[in-house]
């Protein structure tokens, strides 16, 4: 399986992704730089987190238009996997790759800490290793993460089952104050419709190892390997 | 040339803590009449049009395609 970390002018987590993949799990990875156009050779690209091209306008607004990003919507309509992490799945928002926005936090602060989530749908190229409705430690790091979206994209959300990841207490309780951010519904992390986009707001590469204190995130990554290699 | 100024605004449907935060900093100044704050954007550009007609249809464009994101904004623009 190959693999490919985008790098936008401002991406500060692609060296933390490229590590975790070819460290950790011993992959083949590649940095894919914003001005490339083939990704014929990945099998899987990350987005990764940052503040690519430092936020101007909106998170993600510059980016999305970087050439990469034209090469990112052919890659994904035939199937190839694609992983936004934070600044990564703003760009896929603004990109309109997956659906809703993102909103300043309910706070006007900058998060960062670790935060529990509950894994909403396991059947996903991306959470096929964890169990259903399993809490986990990851840690968020970012100044627009209130998920927004209307009532009616969040209905289809739902019953596409395509929210993976919800903000929720250590028993899995969804209650306000453990949603960080002021995300609807307590959105952390969704799929596109046809599966093989993930994008989320907290960083599974910062709980990759024993020594970072969780090493929950690294199911994230464990689970594509499996995904691919039953396929 | 044109001089062009462009706003962009939250939607009035998406809530904005931006401007909750300015209105409670507002009222903790004593400015209790303040009910409600908006913070939005204020863009300026500078086309080299002549044609104002023209120049609204590539300003629509341009706050749909960038300025703006239309799930969460709304914008209005003046040719001066």
């Amino acid at each position: 399986m190959r693999w490919g970390v985008a790098v936008f002018p401002g991406s500060n987590c692609d060296q933390d992704c490229f590590y975790v993949v070819r460290d950790i799990l011993g992959e083949q990875v590649r940095y894919v730089w914003y001005e490339e156009t083939d990704l014929r050779d990945l099998d899987c690209l990350i987005l990764p987190g940052g503040f690519s091209y430092g936020d101007y306008l909106r998170a993600g607004a510059i980016a999305r238009f970087s050439p990469v990003m034209e090469a990112l919507v052919d890659f994904a309509e035939k199937g190839g996997l694609v992983i936004g992490i934070c600044n990564g799945f703003q760009i896929l928002l603004e990109a309109g790759l997956l659906p809703g926005a993102m909103l300043r936090n309910k706070n006007i602060h900058f998060i960062c800490k670790y935060v529990y989530l509950r894994v909403e749908n396991t059947h996903t190229p991306f959470t096929n290793l964890f169990k259903e409705g399993q809490v986990v430690r990851i840690p968020i790091a970012h100044n627009e993460g209130n998920y927004y979206i209307e009532d009616e994209g969040l209905l289809e959300l739902k019953n596409d089952k395509q929210i993976l990841f919800r903000y929720s207490d250590k028993e899995g309780r969804l209650t306000p104050e453990f949603n960080p951010n002021g995300a609807k519904d307590f959105i952390a992390g969704i799929i596109s419709k046809e599966g093989n986009v993930l994008g989320m707001m907290p960083h599974p590469e910062r709980a990759s190892e024993k020594i970072l204190n969780s090493q929950d995130g690294l199911l994230v990554f464990k689970s594509i390997v499996n995904w691919f290699k039953r396929c | 040339m044109l001089e062009v100024e462009v706003y962009v605004s939250l939607k009035k449907t998406v809530s904005d803590p931006q401007g909750l935060a300015v209105k409670h900093s507002l009222e903790s100044l004593g400015y209790s009449e303040v009910k409600d704050v908006r913070v939005g954007k204020f863009i300026q550009l500078r086309l080299d049009l002549e044609d104002r007609e023209k120049a609204s249809q590539r300003i629509e464009e341009m706050g749909r395609k960038l300025l703006a994101n239309p799930i969460i904004e709304d914008f209005t623009f003046k040719i001066k």
